[in-house]
C-alpha cells in the first residue's frame, strides 16, 4: 500500500478474486475500503473493467433501485417528548388540579358572600389543610395512580420521587391559597402551617400504613377537629387560633422527620395502599 | 449503533442472577404466600408454574423488590437484599411487568415507555433510542404514536413488555405476560423470550403449560409457597405417566407432580 490508499495492484488482485493474497492483507484492505470512498471508487472501476458481466449486473440493480430510494420518506429520528412537567407531577394530576382551582374559587366566593364578620369562619382557612392531603393521595395512592406498581418498582421510586411529587402539589396549592387568602383578607400564617403539617402528616402516616389510608384518616381528623367546630359554633376552631400555631409547626417538623427516617418505605408496595 | 460501556462487558461476580434460601414473603397481613423457598436461577428463560394461589405473583413481587421478605435470604445479581441495600442501583438492572399493570390512558405508547425509561433512570440522551428499540422489539413501531387507550389488550401487554425491557435488564420478571395475546403474537413472544434469555435471567410466570414447553429453558413449579420441582421442561414431561391427567406429556408431568403431596395427605 502506498501512502494512505491501497495500491492499484492490490485492488486489481482483490477485484480479480485472487486466492494468493495473505489473509491479513485482505482484512486490512477491507477495513480500509469500508472507510475510504476514493478506494471504493477505484475498486468499482477496476471491477467493471475486468468483468463486464458484474458491471452490467450492478448497473441493472442500481437502475431498478434508484427510483425506489427517492420515493421513501426520510426516516424520522425518534424525538424525546417527555416534558419536564411529567418528571415532577404524577401524570394523573389533572383532575386534582381542576378540583383544587374550582374548590378554592368556591371558597373565595363563599367568604365574599358571608362577608367574614369579626370572628366568622373563613372557608379558605378551613380548606387549606385538606387540599394538599388530596394532592398527595392523587400522586401516590393505588386507587388514583393506575401505574402505581410500575412506579413502585422503578429505581426512582422512594423519597426522591415522593418529594418531587409533593413539591409539585404544594407548587399548585400554595399559590392558589395565597391568591384566595389575599382576596378574602385571611393572613398566610393562619393557613400555611396547617397546610404544611397536613402535607408531611399524610406522607409520614402514608409510609406506615399506606397513603390512601393516611389520607382518609387525616380527612376525618380535619372534619372532626376543624370543620365540625367551625360549623357548629360558627366561629374559627381552636385549632386555627394563633396560639396553636407552634403546635402546627411541631406537627410539620415531626412529619418531616418521620418521612426522612422511613424513606425506604416509599419504594415498597405497602406505601401505595 | 449503541456504544457498549465498560460496565456491560465487566465479568460478573456472582454465580446466580437470583438466589433465594428459605425465602418467606407475606401477602397481605397474615398469609405466608412464599414459605421457605430455595431457588437458584441463572441466565436463561425460567417458567414459573403453579396453580392459582401458589405464590407466583408474591414471589415475582419480592424479586422485583417491591415486597420485603420476612425471612430467609434473597440475593439478586450478587447483592444481598437485607438491611440497607441500595435498591436504586439494583433496580436499574431489573425489568418488571406486573400481572395487571395500570398505565396512563392519555399517553402514547412512546410517551409511556419514555416515562418508564425516565423512572428507571436510563440516561436522558439514551432514552429516545432505547425507547425506539424496545418498541420495535415488541412489534409496536407502527403504533408507537397512538394513545394507549386506542390499543387492544394484546398491544397494551406488548407495550408493557416494551417498558420492562427498555433498560436492558439483567433480570427480567414477567407476570402472566401472555394473557390477551393471540396465537400468532404468542409465537412471536416466545421468540422474543428466547432472544432475551440468551444473556439475561428471565422469569416468566404463567398458567399456560404449553408456553413453558415451547419457550423456557427451565421450569420452576410452585405449590402453596413451596418449591415442588426445578428442572428442564423435558424432566417435567418425564415426571408424568400415562395415567396422569393432561393432554400433552408436559401437562401430565405437571399434574403428576402437583397430585403427589395431595395423595400423601389423603392417605394420612
Amino acid at each position: 500500500m502506498s501512502g494512505e490508499h491501497a495500491s492499484e495492484r492490490l485492488i486489481g488482485r482483490y477485484a480479480g478474486g485472487e486466492a494468493g493474497i495473505p489473509g491479513d492483507e485482505v482484512w486490512a484492505l477491507e477495513v480500509h475500503l469500508d472507510a475510504c470512498a476514493v478506494c471504493r471508487g477505484r475498486l468499482s472501476a477496476v471491477v467493471r473493467e475486468q468483468d463486464a458481466a458484474v458491471g452490467s449486473l450492478v448497473e441493472g440493480v442500481w437502475s431498478e433501485l434508484e427510483p425506489l430510494l427517492g420515493a421513501h420518506a426520510p426516516v424520522r429520528r425518534p424525538r424525546q417528548r417527555l416534558g419536564w412537567l411529567s418528571t415532577w407531577a404524577s401524570p394523573v394530576m389533572v383532575p386534582w388540579l381542576v378540583m383544587t382551582v374550582v374548590v378554592t374559587l368556591l371558597a373565595v366566593v363563599c367568604d365574599r358572600l358571608t362577608g367574614l364578620p369579626g370572628d366568622g369562619v373563613s372557608v379558605v382557612q378551613l380548606l387549606a389543610p385538606v387540599l394538599p392531603v388530596l394532592g398527595v393521595a392523587a400522586s401516590w395512592a393505588r386507587g388514583l395512580d393506575p401505574a402505581y406498581e410500575l412506579t413502585a418498582a422503578a429505581p426512582r421510586a422512594g423519597l426522591h420521587l415522593v418529594l418531587r411529587r409533593t413539591a409539585s402539589v404544594l407548587a399548585v396549592v400554595i399559590p392558589a391559597l395565597l391568591v384566595a387568602g389575599w382576596s378574602t383578607g385571611a393572613t398566610a400564617a393562619q393557613w400555611l402551617l396547617p397546610c404544611l403539617a397536613f402535607t408531611t402528616g399524610t406522607l409520614a402516616l402514608g409510609g406506615l400504613v399506606g397513603v390512601t389510608r393516611a389520607a382518609v384518616a387525616l380527612v376525618v381528623v380535619w372534619a372532626a377537629v376543624i370543620v365540625a367546630p367551625a360549623l357548629a359554633l360558627s366561629r374559627t376552631s381552636f385549632a386555627l387560633q394563633p396560639g396553636v400555631l407552634p403546635g402546627w409547626a411541631a406537627g410539620f417538623l415531626l412529619g418531616a422527620v418521620v418521612v426522612a427516617v422511613r424513606k425506604d418505605a416509599y419504594a415498597r408496595l405497602g406505601a401505595h395502599h | 449503533m449503541r456504544a457498549v460501556s465498560a460496565a456491560e462487558v465487566a465479568p460478573t461476580s456472582y454465580a446466580w442472577e437470583i438466589r433465594a434460601e428459605g425465602l418467606k414473603v407475606r401477602a397481605g397481613l397474615r398469609r405466608m404466600a412464599v414459605d421457605g423457598l430455595d431457588l437458584s436461577l441463572g441466565t436463561g428463560v425460567h417458567g414459573l408454574l403453579g396453580p392459582n394461589g401458589a405464590g407466583k405473583t408474591t414471589l415475582i413481587r419480592s424479586l422485583a423488590t417491591v415486597l420485603r421478605p420476612v425471612g430467609g435470604t434473597l440475593e439478586l445479581l450478587g447483592t444481598s437484599l437485607g438491611g440497607a441495600t441500595d435498591l436504586r442501583e439494583l433496580r436499574r438492572r431489573i425489568g418488571y411487568l406486573p400481572q395487571d399493570f395500570g398505565y396512563y390512558k392519555r399517553f402514547t405508547v412512546r410517551e409511556f415507555v419514555e416515562y418508564m425509561a425516565w423512572l428507571k433512570e436510563v440516561p436522558r440522551r439514551d432514552i429516545p433510542a432505547a425507547v425506539q428499540r424496545a418498541v420495535e422489539r415488541v412489534g409496536l413501531a407502527d403504533r408507537a404514536d397512538d394513545r394507549m387507550r386506542t390499543l387492544s389488550g394484546g398491544m397494551v401487554r406488548r407495550a408493557g413488555i416494551a417498558q420492562a425491557i427498555v433498560n436492558d435488564p439483567r433480570i427480567l420478571l414477567l407476570d402472566e405476560p401472555t394473557v390477551g395475546l393471540d396465537p400468532a403474537q404468542r409465537l412471536r413472544f416466545r421468540e422474543l423470550l428466547h432472544e432475551l434469555g440468551t444473556d439475561s435471567c428471565v422469569v416468566v410466570s404463567t398458567h399456560l403449560v404449553e408456553d413453558v414447553a415451547a419457550a423456557c429453558t427451565a421450569v420452576v413449579l410452585l405449590a402453596e409457597g413451596k418449591l415442588v420441582f426445578e428442572g428442564t421442561p423435558d424432566e417435567l414431561a418425564a415426571a408424568g405417566g400415562p395415567k396422569d391427567v393432561g393432554d400433552s406429556p408436559i401437562e401430565r408431568g405437571y399434574s403428576a407432580l402437583l397430585a403427589r403431596p395431595d395423595q400423601e395427605r389423603g392417605a394420612w
